[in-house]
Parts: structure tokens; C-alpha cells; sequence
């Protein structure tokens, strides 16, 4: 008989959507005294692929570090299951922490281990299930990303694209209620970034995971997000929310139009002003 | 698991096998299913196979409670062993989400020329891999030695380029910023050296030679091979890292597609602040080194000031300071090109860095003893 797991793997369930997955309230963010961000205030649902998109440096990755625990807002609220996350105290917080699956922008696979040991080292960590069963949660986990077979390999001996399969692996290992992505096609091919698109939409049919992804790749951002929020460097905030190709379609402002019909259009007009670093 | 429950008119009558047709078994997967705790193994399906001839497995997911991926994993070991067995799988009353991720992880097949995990090698593969990379490795080195030789003849010519800004900043890293643990460890080993003389010459009533000891010690090798050894685990390290990263962050390369040498750009000004800087080290080491002896000479063997240092005066011979300076601008060559050979020949990982590192500084000092040997058996041979 195998040991009982110490801590009880997240459960799928298919019978949350419309519940509030995270919900973010008048946060603002900043480094000492500068502001990065103020007020900012969302709800994402269960089963929401949810976009935080604006332009270069507008603060979309500081947000998703405040999401997932890694740095603390001057004010306001992270909540998950009704819980500020950032009054929880710090082991408590940690135990959500682990129901966070998180895809760093370039993979951030630990480059002394292989694919398989990456994936494993959260199992190893926090689960006391035997070899045999990591192994078996392994192969899974890297078959369903598409890399079957690669366990054995090092980071640093494979592509771009299977370093952020692989990181999805590692995401997945713990099978979180919550997938982040920062920025998951930047680097990659039309075909990769699509099929990865596909990959994260079936996963979050499957899994029935929530998914949280900062990207200003408008691509993306059509094909596969149901909510956003956008944010913009100038106003230091948030400027519009709600599902992008209804934005696209009924947003007045001028910034969150520029920014959302260039990509709709396809073209690649040098003649417009650069979105996102100025204020609209 | 497994109490009895009634689904579609599937009865259960506490098992978890049915047989509703013939040839075809009906398998309940009812209760929780997490990894670690799955209520039913490989083993029971098989022992059902054996009892009753079996061509088709069919599940009822009615009563599944909580499950996570230990379901998907027995699933896909069940499927194998039904696909063994020449049984059908059919998944169709699975779990909507459970059939759509063993279809995904099914999806892309095993890569053939894939390898899950370190095979080992044979002996012998493991001996010529060895041999060969260590041949590699001296072409390398080889290599880089060349390149630096002809961006130091382009040096001399006054081709070469680099920032005399950057030459400045690493001569201050190198040189003043290294001052504090220079002295500590320079002061400690006179102190080192004049007790244990102390104790000796103290047997025949010579403490006064305790001067003449820690000042020829000291100028003449050890002053610079503290500081050689000193500047390998601080500044040669140092280069490692610092030319490593920027080969994983691609700096070198930009570099070199700009037409620029990153050996005349990134180690020559790192050779000649070692250089220059190594010397004058070494002379404030010898002057803290006497001092330590100077220490331990007034407090415990009750020797004058003066007495000490006229002792120092007379044993030691301008020429044991140019050899000291010599030994210490060589292994400043020699800590340069440690760090930043190893450091430009880096992988593209993290731990390449942290390799490259601990190499610049293994070569640093093994390269300092090996020098420091040659140099004073030449020194013997030509009596000075």
C-alpha cells in the first residue's frame, strides 16, 4: 500500500465555472515610493482564461508577481476562496502557493536537472508518494504537453518551445486549481505559439484549471482569452476589463483601440504612435 | 471502495468487476481516486482477465468522488495492459475531462530518439568520451591562449581596442577593493611564520633570526603566493562569473557580430589590470607580512623595534624582492587567463557559470604552484 499523500492533490472538478476564482481589490503595487501600479480591481472566474495585456512596461508582470506570492502590494487585496491571500500568515500562504501553477517566461527550468527531475522535485517535496508513482505522474504530465520521452533530457538540449512545454510540465506537476502564464509566446513561432494556444485551451477544458496569462501578443489574446483587464503605463492603472474581443469591439478608448486593432488588422503600421507608454 | 450501487441497471454487488455480456468486462470506478491512495491496482484487473475470457473493458464513473492525475496515470498503465492482453479499452463513460487528457497525452507519440533516463555507459565509451574531451579541452585552450597572444601583439602595436574607462574600474576591483582581505591574510601569515620559527629558534636562543626568516619568506615567495591564491578565489572567480553570464545572456555574441574581439574587448583589460595590479599587492603584502613577524617578534620574543627591522634590513636582498614581484605579476597572468578562459569557453545554463567558476579557480591556483615551482627551480639553477 502506498503512503497517503501529505498534502491531498488539488482536485479537477468540472462543477465550478462562474465561481470567483481570484479576486483582486484596489490593489496598488510599488516599489518603495515609486508607483507601479494603483487601484486596480478585477475578479477572475473558474475556468477563465483571463488576460492582463498593455503595452511594454505598463506593469503586467509586476501584477502577475503580486498574484502568485512573490511580491507584497503597498495596498489592498488578493483574494482567493474568500482569504486576502497577503494577511494569511507566511506558512499558510505558502500551502496556497502550491496550488499555483506558474510558467515563467523563458521556461526557468532548473538547468542541473533534467525535464523529468524538474517535474519531480515538486512531487518529491510535497507529496509522499513512492518512485515509482512520481515516475508514472512524470510521463504523464511530459506526454500530455508533448514531450514524451524527453525525460532524460537537460534544458539546455532542447528548443525555446519545449523548454515552455516542459515549464508547463513542471507547472502542472501538482495539478493547481490556477495556471500563470508570463508572456507564453514571446520567442516562439506562429505554429508554436498557436499550438501552445490549443495546448492551454484544452487544458483548461480538461483540467478544468482557471488560467491567468500576461501577453500583448494580440494573436493570443483573440484566439484563446474570455476576460482581460489592460492596463497602461501612463494612468499607472487599469483602463478597461471584460472579454478582448469585446473590447475590441465597444471600447472607446483611443489606447485600448490603437493597441487592440493593430493586431486585428494584422498590419504592422510603423506610423502609429507606440501604445501602452504614453498617457491616453 | 467499491459498495454496492446500482447505475443504469448496472448492479455492483460489492465488487467492482461485472460482467454484463459475455466477453465484455464491466469495471466500476467509484469513490476517490488520488495519487498515492488509488483503491484498485493493476493486479486485481489482471486477476479478473484470468478468471473469465475477457475482450472488451468497459468503466462506470457514476459514484467517482474526488480525483486527480493518479487516475490518469492508472488509466493510461490499464490501457497498455488491455492493448498487451488484446482487450478493447473503452473509454466512453469515462469522465468528459479524463478521456480528453489521456487522448492529449496519447496525442503525441514517444519520441523515438528520445532517452528518459542516464543509461550508463560502458567502461571503455566512458574512458574515450574522457580522452577525447580532455584532447578538446588543450585545443581550447590552446586556442584561446593564441587569440590572446595576438590581441597582445595588437596591444603593443596600438591596435588593439577596448574602454580604458572599463580597464580603470577593473584595476580598482582588482586592486584597491582587494586591499582589506590582502592585509588580513598577509598580517596573519607573518604572525604564522614568526611563531613557528619562534619556537625553533628560540631552543639555540636565536629569536633575533625570526626577522631574518618571515622577511626572506615573505618577499621572496609568500607575500606572493597568498596574494596569487587570494586574487584566484576572489578576482579570478570573479571573471569566471562575470564573462559566463554574458555568454549565457548572448553579450559575447553581440560582441562578435559587431566585429568587435571579445578577447581584446574583455580580457585584455583584465590581463593588464592583473598585471599591474598583482605587483603592488604583492608589495603591500610584504609590508604587512614583516609586520605580522614585527608583531610577534616585540610581544613574545621581547625584540626592539629597531633590532627587528635592522635584522629584516640586512637578510633581505633587493633582488628577493624582484623575484617576489616577478612571481606575483606572473600569477597574475596566469589568474587572469584562469578565469576568463574559463569564463568565455562557458555553457549557456546556470550551472555552466557556477562550473566555469570553481574551473577558473582549480586553474588559478594549481597554475600559481605549478609556476611558483618552475620559477624557483630556475632561480636555483641560475643561483639568485
Amino acid at each position: 500500500m502506498s503512503p497517503p499523500v501529505i498534502t491531498p492533490s488539488p482536485i479537477i472538478s468540472e462543477s465550478f465555472q462562474g465561481e470567483t476564482a481570484i479576486l483582486v481589490n484596489n490593489l496598488t503595487m510599488a516599489y518603495g515610493d515609486r508607483v507601479i501600479l494603483r487601484d486596480i480591481t478585477f475578479t477572475v472566474n473558474r475556468g477563465d482564461i483571463f488576460i492582463i495585456m498593455g503595452g511594454s512596461g505598463c506593469g503586467k508582470s509586476t501584477l502577475l508577481r503580486h498574484l502568485i506570492g512573490l511580491q507584497q502590494p503597498a495596498t489592498g487585496e488578493v483574494i482567493y476562496d474568500s482569504v486576502d491571500f497577503w494577511n494569511l500568515p507566511p506558512d499558510e500562504r505558502q500551502r496556497r502557493m502550491r496550488r499555483f501553477g506558474v510558467l515563467y517566461q523563458s521556461g526557468a527550468l532548473w538547468s542541473s536537472m533534467t525535464l523529468a527531475e524538474n517535474i519531480a522535485l515538486p512531487l518529491e517535496e510535497y507529496t509522499a508518494l513512492s518512485r515509482a508513482e512520481i515516475a508514472d505522474l512524470v510521463s504523464f504530465k511530459l506526454a500530455l504537453v508533448g514531450l514524451a520521452g524527453f525525460g532524460g533530457y537537460y534544458p539546455s538540449e532542447i528548443s525555446g518551445g519545449m523548454k515552455k512545454r516542459a515549464g508547463l510540465a513542471r507547472a502542472m506537476a501538482l495539478d493547481p486549481d490556477i495556471l500563470f502564464f508570463d508572456e507564453p509566446s514571446a520567442g516562439l513561432d506562429p505554429i508554436s505559439s498557436r499550438r501552445l494556444d490549443d495546448l492551454i485551451i484544452e487544458l483548461r477544458d480538461s483540467l478544468g484549471a482557471t488560467v491567468v496569462i500576461v501577453s500583448h501578443e494580440l494573436p493570443s489574446i483573440f484566439a484563446i482569452g474570455t476576460n482581460s483587464v489592460f492596463l497602461d503605463a501612463g494612468t499607472r492603472t487599469m483602463i478597461a476589463s471584460g472579454d478582448p474581443r469585446r473590447l475590441l469591439a465597444e471600447s472607446d478608448d483611443p489606447l485600448v483601440h490603437s493597441f487592440l486593432t493593430r493586431g486585428a488588422t494584422g498590419q504592422s503600421d510603423n506610423k502609429h504612435t507606440p501604445v501602452g507608454g504614453s498617457s491616453s | 471502495m467499491g459498495g454496492a450501487m446500482e447505475q443504469e441497471g448496472l448492479t455492483f454487488d460489492g465488487n467492482l468487476f461485472r460482467r454484463p455480456a459475455e466477453g465484455t468486462l464491466c469495471m466500476a470506478i467509484d469513490g476517490e481516486w488520488l495519487a498515492g491512495n488509488l483503491p484498485l491496482s493493476l493486479q486485481a484487473v489482471d486477476a479478473e482477465f484470468a478468471a473469465v475470457p475477457t475482450i472488451r473493458l468497459i468503466f462506470e464513473t457514476g459514484c467517482l468522488g474526488r480525483w486527480d492525475s493518479g487516475l490518469l496515470t492508472f488509466l493510461i498503465k490499464l490501457k497498455e495492459f488491455c492493448n498487451e492482453k488484446g482487450v478493447t479499452f473503452d473509454d466512453g463513460n469515462l469522465p468528459d475531462g479524463a478521456r480528453r487528457l489521456l487522448a492529449l497525452a496519447a496525442a503525441v507519440p514517444m519520441r523515438p530518439d528520445g532517452h528518459e533516463g542516464n543509461a550508463r555507459q560502458p567502461f571503455l565509451e566512458r574512458v574515450a568520451d574522457h580522452a577525447i574531451s580532455s584532447w578538446h579541452t588543450v585545443i581550447e585552450m590552446t586556442s584561446f591562449l593564441g587569440e590572446v597572444s595576438v590581441a597582445c601583439g595588437r596591444m603593443m602595436t596600438g591596435k588593439a581596442r577596448f574602454r580604458r574607462s572599463e580597464l580603470v574600474t577593473i584595476m580598482q576591483e582588482c586592486g584597491a577593493q582587494a586591499l582589506p582581505i590582502v592585509s588580513l591574510i598577509s598580517l596573519l601569515v607573518g604572525l604564522i611564520l614568526a611563531f613557528v620559527g619562534a619556537v625553533q629558534l628560540a631552543m639555540f636562543g636565536a629569536q633575533i633570526y625570526v626577522a631574518s626568516l618571515v622577511g626572506i619568506a615573505i618577499v621572496r615567495v609568500m607575500g606572493a603566493i597568498m596574494t596569487g591564491i587570494i586574487m584566484a578565489g576572489r578576482t579570478g572567480a570573479a571573471f569566471a562569473a562575470r564573462l559566463g553570464t554574458m555568454q549565457v545572456n548572448e553579450e559575447i555574441d553581440a560582441l562578435a557580430t559587431l566585429g568587435i574581439s571579445p578577447v581584446e574587448h574583455l580580457v585584455l583589460p583584465r590581463i593588464l589590470a592583473l598585471v599591474v595590479m598583482m605587483p603592488l599587492l604583492c608589495l603591500y603584502a610584504d609590508l604587512m607580512g614583516i609586520l605580522g613577524g614585527l608583531i610577534v617578534g616585540v610581544f613574545m620574543l621581547d625584540l626592539n623595534v629597531t633590532e627587528y627591522l635592522t635584522m629584516t634590513q640586512k637578510a633581505v636582498r633587493l633582488r628577493y624582492f624582484w623575484i617576489g614581484l616577478f612571481h606575483s605579476a606572473v600569477f597574475g597572468v596566469l589568474v587572469a587567463l584562469a578565469g576568463c578562459m574559463r569564463g568565455i569557453q562557458c555553457g549557456r545554463s546556470a550551472s555552466a557559470v557556477g562550473d566555469a567558476t570553481t574551473s577558473a579557480v582549480v586553474t588559478g591556483i594549481v597554475s600559481i604552484i605549478v609556476a611558483t615551482a618552475v620559477i624557483t627551480v630556475v632561480c636555483n639553477i641560475l643561483g639568485i
